[in-house]
């Protein structure tokens, strides 16, 4: 994958940034809304690299941090039932919910499995007739059509013992909930490049007219981010507020058409809970009503399941760009993660966990090592 | 606090909540416990080591060195759970003896015996035991250590997982070398021996039948004369590691935690293949914390690095060896890396297992 490489380069990074430096006057708030920009801007060290000026804010786009802890608690509770073999990507496993984990769930006996593709749980259903398989279906625009398509398949072939748990939700909503509070601070964003390689760019000329931000679709690799924080720095020093495509090589405006269509047949919008954050209207996505023989929210008591989030957890404001992961309080001691509080101290993409593998060695708030020889 | 939920407030019931995460509050063992990473060291040290006491097993080495009879000797045991048993590049045979042998490598020893036992589920098949002991007795031969008593178990269907190996070894320590991580001294050189990662993602690739384009085939050697190629240059070497389960940021991170000093590496030097970077990226997994079983990463006298690393790249099992860093005094028991662009990262000890990322 020679693509990779030179999507490294350190020379033409030194370029980018030269560029950077040249350009900005005077200091900017850009929101990354995707974890995976997150990560990859902690992991190359970029955010060290940038002007002082340019302060990088971390959004909420981690689907692992945002899947809300009473969805967690549903899925535990399905997980746990005998006749259940639920399926889930890995890193949801960790993810604490009230008491215990998947990994916990496992342990305690129940079938819980690591998949790649929802199709792989999909087949475990057909090879498991006496069971109830249960896909956990999570995500942003990004990973909906995989699942999409699974469960129309699932309802094509006739696998009756196939369900998802879904908790699928929009980027642009979030934008929109994050702009319109009182305290934003984010005066430009760099849009997801995977999900708008389905959905296209159609939904963010409106938001960056009515919030006069830029909004750039940017990639994952180092150079992309780069690119991505050049070009929203631009406009943000010409006045301007347009929605640019960095990453052409991924993107068409028009996004992916046959996905899209996948989206509309199986599911349909909802207002949606977000961990740290709370509710956004019509920020998420469930199985549509032609689809509901295969929800697993409908086939399992879980209906009842309502859960709260623990007090001391400021990830809400972390996932709005309020607050820096070391800021709070609790960040590496009350919080870390071995022992965390809230989803982005859990997952590798969340914020406060990539300040605290990546990061720790320039933070105010360090933790003795839990390092130890391992026999 | 923000609000975070739809609930109102007063419904909010703190004391109720605890932390699911600490593993000693975790009744059961989940698969992290064997991952490498902390919850492997929680286990040994909350546990283990309490109830079984004992001075040698405070070292926590990859192998224990024991003064017996006048001679030095190094021992080790570990066991074998692979799934599947055959794996491009080697099987559960190959790493039983490659596993017990290099561990004894890693504290200069050249293993002399090995012990073998075998746990079998009811119902394998009985070619499938032929071949793994074959495979077990020829990487034997070619590491040059004998298997000198052995035991065999079953246990009925579904308790285990066809095959199961314990081995334990033995070997004379040489006079004059002494590797452990607290000899590490800031200003020691980092070398790895090869390419990293490459086993992990051999394992994966059948295990979860996922194609990368090319094969991977495991690293699984025996390291034993790649470490006498060491010795003979200096007996000062000052540790080595088997970056098996928690790979090099698992090694680099117990040595750094033992010797109180910092660890930087320089990210860009250290070498992963192709094939193992782009099966990363997919999965969304680092490299750097991917088994290896072919592999060593050695701390060395600054003075003798050049020389030890032209006898490593002389070797076969050394062919890529590389320098990646060095020991040094700032963020002691913190291994940093820098960054292809320049910045910096803290490369942390695992908690668990790794997990595929969904994004």
């Amino acid at each position: 994958m020679k693509y990779i490489d030179e999507f490294q380069d350190p020379e033409l990074a030194r370029r980018l940034l030269d560029d950077i430096h040249a350009t900005v006057t005077r200091p900017w708030a850009l929101m990354e809304v995707c974890g995976g920009q997150t990560h990859s801007i902690i992991r190359h060290g970029i955010d060290q690299l940038l002007p002082k000026e340019v302060e990088l804010i971390h959004g909420p786009g981690c689907p692992v941090c945002v899947t809300p802890l009473e969805v967690i608690d549903k899925a535990l509770e399905i997980a746990s039932r005998p006749e259940v073999i639920f399926c889930s990507f890995g890193d949801m496993l960790r993810v604490p919910g009230t008491g215990r984990d998947l990994f916990q769930v496992r342990g305690e006996g129940g079938d819980v499995r690591v998949v790649y593709s929802p199709l792989d749980a999909l087949r475990i259903a057909q090879q498991n007739p006496d069971r109830e398989v249960v896909f956990f279906g999570i995500g942003f625009e990004t990973t909906a059509p995989p699942n999409a398509m699974t469960v129309h398949q699932a309802r094509k072939l006739g696998i009756p013992n196939f369900s998802m748990l879904v908790s699928h939700v929009r980027v642009p909503p979030a934008i929109e909930a994050i702009m319109s509070s009182p305290s934003c601070r984010v005066q430009g964003f760099l849009a997801a490049g995977h999900v708008c390689s389905v959905m296209g760019v159609e939904e963010y000329p409106e938001l960056a007219e009515r919030f006069r931000v830029p909004i750039v679709v940017t990639g994952f690799e180092p150079l992309d981010i780069l690119e991505g924080v050049r070009r929203a720095v631009r406009q943000l020093e010409r006045g301007e507020h347009t929605v640019d495509n960095a990453y052409a090589r991924a993107v068409r405006p028009e996004g992916n058409p046959a996905a899209r269509a996948m989206l509309e047949d199986v599911f349909e919008a909802t207002d949606r809970a977000w961990r740290g954050i709370g509710v956004i209207p019509d920020s998420g996505w469930r199985l549509s009503s032609k689809y509901r023989d295969h929800d697993a929210e409908h086939r399992f008591p879980v209906g009842g399941i309502r859960t709260a989030e623990p007090a001391e957890c400021r990830s809400g404001e972390v996932l709005q760009g309020l607050l820096k992961p070391h800021e709070c309080e609790a960040f590496g001691t009350l919080c870390t993660p071995r022992t965390p509080l809230g989803a982005t101290m859990v997952s590798s993409e969340g914020a406060c966990a990539a300040y605290y593998l990546y990061r720790r060695l320039d933070m105010p708030t360090t933790t003795a090592r839990e390092a130890s020889p391992v026999v | 606090m923000s609000d975070t939920t739809d609930l109102p407030a007063a419904a909010l019931d703190i004391e109720a909540w605890t932390c699911p995460a600490p593993v000693r509050d975790r009744p059961r063992v989940v698969m992290g416990h064997g991952g490498g990473g902390v919850l492997s060291a929680e286990l040994v040290q909350q546990i283990f080591a309490p109830a079984f006491g004992g001075e040698v097993l405070a070292q926590m080495g990859d192998a224990a060195v024991l003064s017996l009879g006048g001679a030095r000797l190094a021992f080790s045991t570990d066991s074998y759970v692979v799934r599947p048993l055959f794996f491009p590049g080697g099987s559960i045979g190959d790493l039983a003896v490659n596993g017990t042998v290099n561990d004894l490598a890693m504290s200069g020893a050249r293993a002399a015996y090995l012990s073998c036992g075998f746990i079998l589920e009811e119902g394998v098949e009985l070619d499938a035991v032929t071949r793994v002991s074959e495979a077990l007795g020829a990487a034997a031969r070619t590491a040059g250590v004998e298997v000198a008593t052995g035991d065999t178990k079953v246990v009925e269907a579904g308790h285990g997982d066809g095959i199961f190996i314990n081995t334990a070894g033995i070997g004379l320590v040489p006079a004059g070398v002494d590797l452990r991580p607290q000899r590490v001294v800031p200003g020691d050189v980092v070398i790895v021996s090869g390419a990293i990662g490459v086993h992990g993602v051999a394992i994966m690739s059948v295990r979860e039948g996922l194609e990368f384009g090319v094969e991977i085939k495991s690293d699984c050697a025996a390291l034993g004369g790649l470490v006498d190629a060491m010795l003979a240059v200096t007996p000062d070497l000052h540790v080595l590691r088997d970056p098996t389960r928690g790979g090099l940021a698992a090694s680099l991170n117990e040595i750094a935690a033992a010797s109180g000093t910092g660890v930087v590496i320089r990210e860009r030097d250290v070498p992963v293949p192709p094939a193992v970077a782009n099966a990363c990226a997919i999965l969304g997994l680092d490299p750097m914390y991917i088994a290896n079983e072919g592999k060593l990463v050695a701390f060395v006298p600054r003075e003798h690095a050049d020389a030890v690393l032209e006898a490593m790249r002389a070797h076969p099992l050394g062919a890529d060896s590389v320098i990646i860093g060095e020991a040094v005094e700032a963020h002691p028991g913190m291994v940093v890396a820098r960054t292809g662009l320049g910045g910096t990262r803290v490369v942390d000890l695992p908690i668990g297992e790794q997990l595929p990322r969904i994004c």
